[in-house]
């Protein structure tokens, strides 16, 4: 039968939290694809404004690192990101490579650490 | 005059045998098939029941497609000239064009997709609102008859063995939206697990081969919607 | 799977398949860039010099590819992944009308952009 397979828990309280736990990662999925949707267009819409604008690339970062509100608003970014790209990655590893489980799980986990550390470290650098 | 049609013989190490079938006006895929068991190799093993497009039994993958082989007209698939008969995809072949139904009705029950009374005999009828949203979304679905061409058809089956797949969910959300129903958070919580409504990465292809024109992907949404707002309540 | 079939080309041919296939590659491209992307920010915002070395760097032809592409799976994975909000939880019905829509979004934004960054 279907409920038990390889290492799917078999009793009743077990599974129930691993199904809160992956109906939590589909939430999350579609919550920071919209956060992100509207991240993108912010820092894009920004980006453009501001090359338009004939602002050189230091004056860009300067007025950043003068308003507090551009690290905060990236360091929201950098988290939806850490949050995005390792759940769609394992999606990808689940149904491409057939990578499953909680090896898989933990690897990924590492992976959100990693452009969490990364891109917090950048917005660092921005706010200087 | 004859033309040549490849049929898949053997189980899942077969292979494609070849053979010259009479061409006829209005040929379906389900005459040719009975044409080569009945008059070239009566070994050749297939499903039919109805032959009119009610059963689904004689469901089959035509030229890499889920079909209704009585419904299916030779000369809409194989214009081209060739005509490929296989068993359905994602389904355990059990010989020639014959697979094994069993996963595909286990994922149906491990879904929920089953009827749960809560009336005693005291009770009068249900009252259930024709125009209602839950009953309108139930009709646009309901008339699965449980062919296998959706599960079939779909590639998250293929590559995810445990994803519950289009047919079962889409049962499961007639049976969410039924207001007589009973089995509430279980059944929730059947379809929210890791092979549930999640997993659909809405390709469509099930909307895309349904022979009754159902819209899983619409009810897998539905389900979604459904499974979010339990578990932003707390209620999964 | 042992024992089954599997669908080929063959059932890929509807604008579903090409919409998921189009958001997933252009998923995978994003995540490998991303990690490339903050590394080489944070190198170039620490110190004031390295900037505008980066900003040369940004002009050579390899990079401006890099950067094109880029952008063209930022905008088609932006566009499909709001059709798919779309289809999940306002309850749209992705028929080819819609995927046309976002199709012709991604194609506007990438555009702005390229424009933007280029011209």
């Amino acid at each position: 039968m279907i409920e038990a397979r390889g290492d799917a828990p078999i009793d009743a309280a077990a599974g129930a939290r691993a199904t809160r736990a992956a109906a939590w990662r589909f939430v999350l999925q579609r919550a920071s694809a919209a956060v992100l949707a509207v991240c993108v267009v912010v820092h894009l819409a920004s980006i453009i404004v501001a090359i338009r604008g004939g602002l050189s690339a230091e004056a860009i970062v300067a007025r950043m690192h003068a308003n507090p509100a551009w690290p905060a608003f990236y360091a929201v970014f950098v988290v939806a990101v850490a949050i995005h790209a390792p759940l769609g990655l394992r999606a990808i590893a689940d149904e491409w490579l057939g990578l499953r489980g909680k090896v898989t799980d933990i690897a990924l986990g590492l992976v959100a650490l990693l452009l969490l550390a990364g891109g917090l470290y950048a917005v660092a650098s921005l706010a200087g | 005059m004859t033309f040549p049609v490849r049929i898949w013989r053997g189980d899942a190490g077969g292979r494609f045998e070849r053979y010259e079938v009479p061409r006829h006006a209005s040929q379906t895929v389900l005459d040719v098939v009975t044409h080569v068991q009945r008059h070239v190799d009566p070994s050749l093993a297939y499903r039919y029941a109805c032959r009119v497009g009610m059963c689904g039994s004689c469901a089959m993958t035509v030229n890499g497609k889920a079909r209704w082989t009585c419904r299916t007209h030779v000369d809409t698939v194989a214009a081209g000239g060739t005509l490929e008969i296989a068993p359905l995809n994602n389904l355990p072949i059990v010989r020639d064009l014959v697979v094994d139904m069993t996963p595909f009705f286990d994922k149906w029950t491990a879904a929920k997709g089953a009827f749960v009374p809560t009336a005693t005999r005291r009770d009068d009828f249900a009252r259930v609102e024709p125009a209602s949203k839950e009953r309108r979304a139930i009709d646009t679905t309901i008339e699965c008859i449980g062919c296998g061409v959706c599960y079939a058809s779909c590639d998250v089956v293929g590559w995810k063995p445990d994803y519950l797949g289009p047919a079962a969910l889409n049962r499961a959300w007639t049976l969410v939206n039924d207001v007589r129903d009973g089995a509430g958070r279980s059944r929730l919580r059947a379809v929210a697990a890791d092979g549930g409504c999640q997993a659909c990465h809405t390709h469509q292809s099930c909307t895309e081969r349904c022979p009754k024109h159902l819209t899983p992907t619409a009810s897998i949404a539905g389900l979604k919607r459904r499974v979010a707002g339990a578990l932003l309540k707390g209620d999964l | 799977m042992i024992g089954m079939r599997r669908s080929d080309f063959r059932a890929r041919e509807h604008s579903g398949w090409w919409a998921f296939l189009v958001h997933r590659v252009s998923g995978i491209v994003l995540a490998l860039f991303l990690p490339v992307h903050f590394f080489v920010l944070s190198q170039a915002l620490s110190r004031p010099t390295r900037l505008n070395d980066f900003l040369a760097w940004t002009r050579a032809p390899g990079v401006k590819l890099a950067e094109t592409l880029l952008v063209l799976a930022l905008a088609a994975h932006l566009a499909g992944g709001v059709r798919l909000l779309f289809v999940e939880f306002v309850g749209w019905r992705a028929n080819w009308q819609k995927s046309a829509l976002a199709i012709a979004a991604a194609a506007a934004l990438a555009y702005a952009l390229l424009f933007a960054l280029n011209g």
